[in-house]
């Protein structure tokens, strides 16, 4: 069977996803793009006749790149990957599409034209004579409604016949007329010496160089060809009543015009629609904010609310199978195969898979609000505050992201345009207090707080975490990221409908990337951070120190104890009783890399009011934040904190006061972003350089402000 | 003068923008080029700067739409 590659280019908003839905539906493969951080789409279609390979390119409004997206759609047609280009135009704004289909067919590709959501334009009184087009354009032009269906099979078969007679058809030549045509024949000559650049594409390299495009220019180690180029473009500035490049683009409208000239009958006069009336309210100057927060307070209940359920049975599910792996060896095994997977693969991994059905739900959501074309608007109304902490509009949607899960929030970070504000975004991400730090809140504040204060305690941190965030972003651009504001530029695509398929594909995506992180590097830093809780193991008859193990109350005598005997100051008449499972835990724990690594750190947590049992349980907390819980629960011999959770708050009030229990929350909401944040800072950012700045610059933050809150506290004389 | 300054419902002709190559390629792209027709939909102090031009609604920052000369 033939197999044919198709790109899928096109404008944002032009239906293109919608289109590539359709037509592979659930045979999609998602990943990156080599080397940068661009998601990949790909699907398959089978035909009778061929297997069709279709690959989602970034929307892109023209081959000059501004964004690494529409880079890295350039870089894949140029690359003459594609065996055919299929173009999503909008058939309502079908003069603004044909701005990239013009460039398309000059490069030569064989293309497809899909005039796409023709629906929409015939309703607006739009007509096209697609013969007639087709003959301008020289490639077959499909008119088609892709969110229902309409037109696919067309599509497939221009695809199939283009493809079959590749080649063929030389690259269109559109005329820009007497001041740059020469110039262009001028540099097409310097290019055919030498240059690399094949003759079909020499003369967009060369317009492309008339424009000044940096990529392009770049892409030349010959010195002589940026002087030639320079001079060219230098020329057509003098001779044109506008600079090189708006002489070009007033060209390419002018020969675009006269393409449409007689093949579209009437015109789309914007008028003030549904859209626009829409608009009024979601753009308000002083509702779209509060309209804004409404619509995603909704979403963070829906997502809690509906995610909840399905975590715990996630949870379950994932519990059974520890349990089921564990009971695959004899009860009181000590096996360390046992004891990696049930501790380190499962604890690990399954800590992190446990919030994929919030993050699936939030995913859904997101897909809703940017598939139905509020999302522009929400960046627009959010514009103005976040520019003042030096963030693009955009912005806000990682960072609230971030307040579900830092690693998608990061990822979400690809929707910004230049790589400053995604670095800026980045950075200050962990942040925004996301979902696994809430079960350190959860056992810490009831243990110190009365009733009352509990919900001004949580509503504090969240609010010092958001604060934190836009004074670093802010600091941020006006140290290592100075220089000019991006400014605001957006399409407001009309209102639609999304398609369920569109939903579900969207939602699918972002979650499957999610669990591929799971199941590689934080597999692996999982095992790591296993092994330093559990090695090296005390030898036997070995006794802790005195502060490692709380007393054993009540041992079972056939338990057969070996350590942390001796008594301790945990003996208070209200500590429940530890088993000697549980002290032999601690005791373990108290002899591991991480235990003896938390007492060496212990001079450097001291001024913030921490002893080693919280050091301990930070090395762990690397893992995942929430494992916080799980270690200090391992620490103070109470078992699974889940259970014993009352045990183990009884055990933290004895030991430390409200101050340091506020201390120990600030820490977690500031520092040392998890493993998971770590890798994917360096996949998205490109450099362990960022990753570690992050690292190193929260963790630093982090000690110096609870370091001020702590001895503040303590020269305030809270206790 | 600047098309910030274009009362909302007015037509106006582009006639040029000062900007680097930058953003004056990113608004031909969308269409906004000297001799494009544009209908200023919104211009309310604090609100958004919408223009129409061909069938798109382009939300422009008030910064940007200072630099760009219509007639």
């Amino acid at each position: 069977m033939k197999r044919i590659t198709v790109a899928l280019a096109g404008n944002p908003n032009s239906g293109k996803t919608t289109l590539f839905n359709s037509l592979t539906g659930a045979r999609q493969r998602v990943g990156n793009y080599p080397g940068v951080t661009v998601e990949w789409k790909e699907g398959i279609r089978r035909t009778p006749d061929a297997e069709l390979h279709f690959v989602d390119l970034p929307g892109t409004y023209s081959l000059t790149a501004y964004s690494e997206e529409e880079l890295v759609a350039r870089n894949y047609l140029l690359g003459g990957g594609p065996d055919v280009v299929v173009d999503v135009v909008d058939a309502s704004n079908l003069e603004r599409n044909l701005y990239l289909t013009t460039e398309l067919l000059e490069l030569g590709l064989p293309v497809v034209v899909v005039l796409n959501m023709s629906d929409v334009a015939a309703a607006k009184g739009l007509e096209f004579d697609t013969t007639l087009l087709e003959r301008r354009l020289g490639a077959p032009v499909v008119p088609a409604v892709s969110s229902r269906g309409v037109g696919l099979d067309d599509v497939l078969a221009s695809v199939i016949a283009v493809a079959g007679h590749n080649g063929d058809r030389p690259p269109a030549r559109v005329d820009f007329g007497r001041e740059v045509e020469p110039r262009i024949e001028r540099l097409v000559g310097t290019l055919a010496t030498g240059s690399g650049v094949p003759a079909g594409q020499r003369r967009w390299h060369a317009v492309k160089l008339l424009e000044r495009d940096h990529a392009v220019l770049r892409s030349f180690d010959d010195p002589a060809i940026a002087v030639q180029a320079e001079e060219a473009a230098a020329e057509l500035d003098l001779d044109g009543a506008d600079t090189s490049d708006v002489t070009i683009s007033r060209q390419r409208y002018a020969y675009i015009d006269g393409i449409c000239r007689g093949a579209v009958r009437g015109r789309a006069l914007p008028g003030l629609d549904r859209t626009d009336r829409l608009d009024r309210i979601a753009m308000h100057p002083v509702w779209g904010v509060p309209i804004f927060l409404a619509l995603m307070f909704v979403v963070f209940n829906l997502t809690f609310t509906l995610g909840d359920p399905l975590m715990t049975l996630m949870e379950n599910g994932i519990g059974s199978l520890g349990v089921w792996i564990a009971g695959l060896w004899p009860a009181g095994s000590q096996s360390p195969l046992r004891s990696l997977l049930v501790d380190g693969v499962i604890g690990g991994v399954g800590g992190v898979l446990v919030f994929l059905p919030n993050i699936l739900l939030l995913f859904l959501a997101i897909a809703l609000l940017e598939g139905s074309g509020y999302m522009a608007r929400a960046a627009f109304v959010m514009d103005r505050v976040m520019s003042r902490a030096g963030l693009h509009g955009k912005s806000f949607i990682p960072l609230l992201i971030g307040f579900g899960c830092t690693v998608p929030a990061i990822m979400a970070t690809r929707t910004l345009e230049t790589r400053r504000d995604r670095l800026i975004t980045m950075l200050v991400l962990p942040l925004m207090s996301c979902g696994a730090r809430l079960p350190i809140y959860a056992l810490l504040i009831p243990a110190f707080f009365p009733q009352r204060w509990q919900g001004p305690v949580l509503w504090a941190l969240y609010v010092t975490g958001i604060v934190l965030a836009l004074v670093g972003a802010r600091l941020l651009r006006r140290s290592l990221f100075r220089g000019e504001t991006t400014p605001f530029l957006m399409e407001l695509p009309p209102y639609r409908m999304p398609t369920a398929l569109n939903l579900v594909s969207q939602m699918w995506t972002r979650g499957w990337l999610y669990v591929k992180k799971a199941g590689t590097i934080i597999l692996g830093v999982s095992i790591l951070l296993w092994a330093l809780t559990s090695y090296p193991k005390p030898p036997a008859g070995w006794t802790p120190p005195a502060d490692a193990t709380p007393a054993p109350a009540a041992i079972a005598p056939a338990a057969g104890a070996t350590a942390g005997l001796d008594g301790s100051s945990d003996a208070g008449p209200d500590a429940a009783a530890a088993t000697a499972a549980e002290v032999e835990a601690a005791a373990a724990m108290a002899y591991s890399v991480a235990g003896r690594a938390g007492r060496l750190l212990e001079p450097i947590l001291r001024p913030m009011g921490f002893d080693w049992r919280i050091g301990t349980a930070l090395i762990g907390a690397f893992a995942a934040k929430e494992v916080f819980v799980a270690q200090l629960g391992i620490v103070f011999a109470v078992g699974n904190p889940d259970e014993n959770a009352e045990a183990l708050r009884a055990r933290l009030r004895r030991h430390y006061d409200p101050l340091v229990g506020y201390c120990i929350m600030l820490f977690c909401l500031i520092a040392t972003p998890c493993m998971s944040t770590v890798a994917v800072t360096r996949q998205e950012s490109g450099s362990w350089r960022w990753a570690q700045f992050q690292f190193w610059g929260l963790t630093l933050l982090a000690w110096i402000l609870t370091v001020l809150v702590f001895q503040g506290g303590r020269l305030a004389g809270i206790a | 003068m600047p098309l910030a300054l274009i009362r909302e419902g007015t037509k106006a002709v582009l006639r040029s923008i000062q900007g680097g190559r930058n953003l004056r390629g990113r608004l031909a792209a969308l269409g906004l080029i000297p001799g494009a027709e544009v209908t200023v939909l919104r211009n309310g102090g604090n609100g958004p700067f919408v223009v129409a031009v061909n069938n798109a609604r382009i939300c422009i920052g008030r910064g940007m739409a200072m630099k760009i000369e219509v007639d």
